[in-house]
């Protein structure tokens, strides 16, 4: 069996080490790149939302590749996820592809039912060794997602433009090459200690922003355009809302984030008192969160007509005037380009300096870093 | 007190039920206009531009109620039955309304929560509930409106299954629909699929089944079959549907085509729609499967009547001489 999975991000590393676990060999697909998306983008209808298209890019290039079994997580809606699978299988079998289609529906959908999909996967497994897997890799997963996490704060400040991404690559080596319980731990620590090393201005004054969405778009970068790197570079700190290791985690107490999703719907229920699927309540209690902790603005990233996301839209209007917080909402589809989304986040980051300095009005306003970095750019 | 129902979205499914039940707690019910271009434009112009065209429309039956009720009636319709939601939208549907209610003027919002998802026993108490704490209405006379909304709900699909639409059975303005026009010759029987919020509102649509009918089309929609009936018709995939409504799609097309009722099928989906984004893959493939001719009707705001002629014609055209070429198909009683 030659099993394949969307990407996501970093996800692909955490799935090669679960596959590597459990004896089944992995075929990665080839990098996310534009070629895919036109690839999925061709064989999905028009108005799926963009993380479809890109899953289906994703797979055909999977199974060009030699995959004959693919997997996919599922889910119980409201939202269009959790029908993604039972599409896609749709779509590439009427395009004449032949495999073998596995749906991952969530633990607690039934324990028995989540064994057996991997039971089936790996022919033999016990129950108790299952268990003992998903925790060691699962850990590892919380280990790549605290440095991704520490990466979107240092960069803010580094001295030498780029050390940070190249230090996280350093980092992630070091992690992936890690195996046993014992050498997770070893590794997870050696991989902060190079990110950490990487040479920083303390004093620069920084803006701090954060990001809010749908899912995907906030956990592959390539959708997104490398935004947080970009965001980065111009000396904003970041937090962000979504991370993959939380969401995979049954209790959703969010402990990347910080914010246990409890809590990030209680700060929403004045605004939006039900659950809307995706991540629609969470990013509105995102908001909250982040104006109540004194953050400059926010990001909103969305695929295009993506429903969760644009009833959170909808609302965020008023959200905004009452916390008085600019939010910048920005939809992706195929059609999106860079230099379009670019230019909207320089002009946002302008306001958010300029709201910055107004509030410090009277001292004299240290030289913004991204708009140092803009003119450097321009 | 007077109460508003926006003649938009779930109007279409349940106004009888709504409407009913409003009136026995002692409420005095008004329901908005039907859609016209202030409407959709008032809608079009408050609304988040990605939502779909019905949710938009919403935005605008709102405001055209504004100055003339005390209080505007937006359920939030989270599930119609167990394990099942209805669309994320309505779920938001709301708060949506309540974040823009005081920008634009608009009078307190009745949100009763409506959620069958984990039990349906809970929808009667949902109601007593809001009847007490909205109107201060007792659990007795509560249960006797429900009772009365019951019968009035099942009137309304008796009156569906008997072959009607919603058309014939909900109140209409004098925008009223065209007269039959029965053409010379065997008719074509098309299967008009989709949300009845979409194929029944007749300024969303540019009036698709009066020219439909004006072209002498037998009109088969899915409410014509009883919704049981639809859901287990549905059940022939490999995850079952948690949408309520698609179901309800998916067990029309099932029907149709599997017992040859109609000669075509007409799918109306709005843009951006998210559900029938994703089963119009499972639909065509339907179609396609059973040799059954589909043509995919994307609406949204600026939809032109003029285009929507042009291909129902070619649509229509075609399902006649397809007909001229391999005889009649059989006739299912
Ligand atoms: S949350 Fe958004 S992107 Fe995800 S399935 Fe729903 S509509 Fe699509
Ligand atoms: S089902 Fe589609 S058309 Fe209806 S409200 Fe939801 S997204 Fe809009």
């Amino acid at each position: 069996m030659k099993i394949s999975a969307p990407h996501m991000g970093h996800l692909h590393l955490m799935l090669a080490d679960l596959f590597q676990r459990m004896g089944v060999e992995y075929v990665k697909p080839p990098p996310t790149t534009t070629k895919t998306l036109q690839i999925g983008a061709k064989v999905s209808p028009e108005f799926a939302c963009l993380p479809l298209k890109i899953n289906l890019g994703n797979f055909i290039e999977a199974l060009e590749a030699g995959a004959d079994s693919l997997v996919m997580a599922g889910g119980h809606g409201p939202c269009r996820f959790g029908y993604y699978g039972i599409v896609e299988d749709r779509i590439l079998r009427d395009l004449g592809y032949e495999f073998d289609f596995y749906m991952l529906e969530p633990f607690n959908d039934g324990a028995w039912k989540f064994y057996k999909l991997f039971e089936s996967l790996s022919p033999g497994l016990s129950i108790r060794s299952l268990w003992k897997i998903l925790k060691v890799s699962f850990s590892k997963g919380r280990a790549f997602d605290r440095l991704y996490k520490r990466a979107l704060q240092i960069r803010a400040c580094e001295i030498n433009r780029g050390d940070t991404s190249r230090a996280l690559k350093k980092a992630e080596a070091v992690l992936t090459a890690a195996y046993s319980p014992n050498e997770i731990e070893e590794a997870a620590a050696e991989s902060m200690a190079i990110l950490e090393a990487v040479e920083r201005d303390p004093d620069r004054q920084v803006l701090k922003v954060g990001i809010v969405g749908e899912f995907y778009l906030l956990l592959e970068p390539f959708s997104n355009f490398g935004l947080e790197e970009f965001l980065g570079h111009m000396g904003v700190y970041l937090e962000r809302s979504v991370w993959v290791t939380d969401w995979i985690a049954p209790n959703r107490n969010n402990i990347i984030y910080g914010y246990p999703k409890k809590l990030v719907k209680q700060k929403a229920a004045p605004y939006l008192n039900h659950n809307v699927g995706g991540e629609g309540q969470e990013t509105v209690g995102s908001v909250v969160l982040f104006a109540e902790r004194g953050f400059d603005g926010v990001i909103q990233l969305l695929p295009f007509g993506c429903m969760p996301e644009n009833i959170a839209t909808s609302i965020l209007p008023k959200v905004q005037q009452y916390h008085d917080i600019p939010v910048l909402t920005l939809a992706f589809d195929e059609q999106s380009g860079r230099a379009g989304v670019i230019t909207r986040v320089e002009a946002f980051l302008d306001l958010l300096s300029a709201r910055r300095m107004k509030r410090n009005a009277g001292v004299a306003a240290p030289l913004e870093p991204a708009a140092a970095a803009m003119s450097e750019r321009m | 007190m007077r109460v508003g129902i926006p003649r938009s979205l779930l109007y279409y499914k349940y106004l009888p039920f709504w409407k009913t039940f409003l009136a026995s707690v002692g409420l005095e019910v008004e329901t908005s206009p039907m859609t016209n271009r202030k409407i959709l434009a008032d809608g079009v112009k408050v609304a988040e531009n990605e939502l779909c065209v019905p949710v938009k429309a919403f935005y605008g039956h709102c405001l055209a109620l504004r100055d003339r009720v005390d209080a505007l009636f937006v359920p939030r319709v989270v599930s119609m039955e167990e394990r099942a939601y209805t669309c994320p939208k309505f779920l938001g549907l709301p708060d949506m309304i309540a974040a823009v209610a005081e920008r634009l003027g608009l009078p307190p919002l009745l949100t009763p929560h409506l959620n069958q998802r984990e039990k349906p026993s809970e929808f009667k108490w949902q109601l007593i509930n809001f009847a007490r704490d909205e109107f201060g209405i007792d659990r007795l006379d509560a249960v006797a409106a429900l009772e009365s909304a019951k019968l009035a709900q099942r009137q309304f699909q008796d009156g569906l299954a008997g072959g009607r639409t919603p058309l014939d059975l909900l109140p209409q303005s004098r925008l009223n629909r065209p007269r039959r026009r029965k053409a010379a010759g065997p008719s074509k029987r098309i299967g008009l699929l989709g949300h009845p919020y979409n194929i029944y509102d007749g300024y969303i649509t540019q009036n698709l089944i009066a020219r439909l009918e004006e072209i002498g089309a037998e009109l088969v929609v899915p409410e014509m079959t009883d919704h049981h009936a639809l859901m287990n018709a549905a059940t022939d995939v490999p995850k079952q549907l948690y949408w309520t409504y698609e179901k309800e799609i998916m067990g029309a097309i099932n029907l149709w085509t599997e017992k040859r009722q109609v000669d075509g099928v007409i799918y109306v989906l709005a843009f951006a729609c998210g559900p029938d984004s994703l089963i119009q893959v499972l639909i065509e493939h339907r179609a396609r499967t059973y040799n059954v001719p589909l043509m995919s009707l994307t609406i949204d705001e600026h939809s032109g009547e003029a285009g929507l002629v042009t291909r129902i014609e070619a649509f229509t055209d075609m399902l006649m001489r397809k007909r001229r070429e391999h005889g009649n198909v059989e006739a299912v009683a």
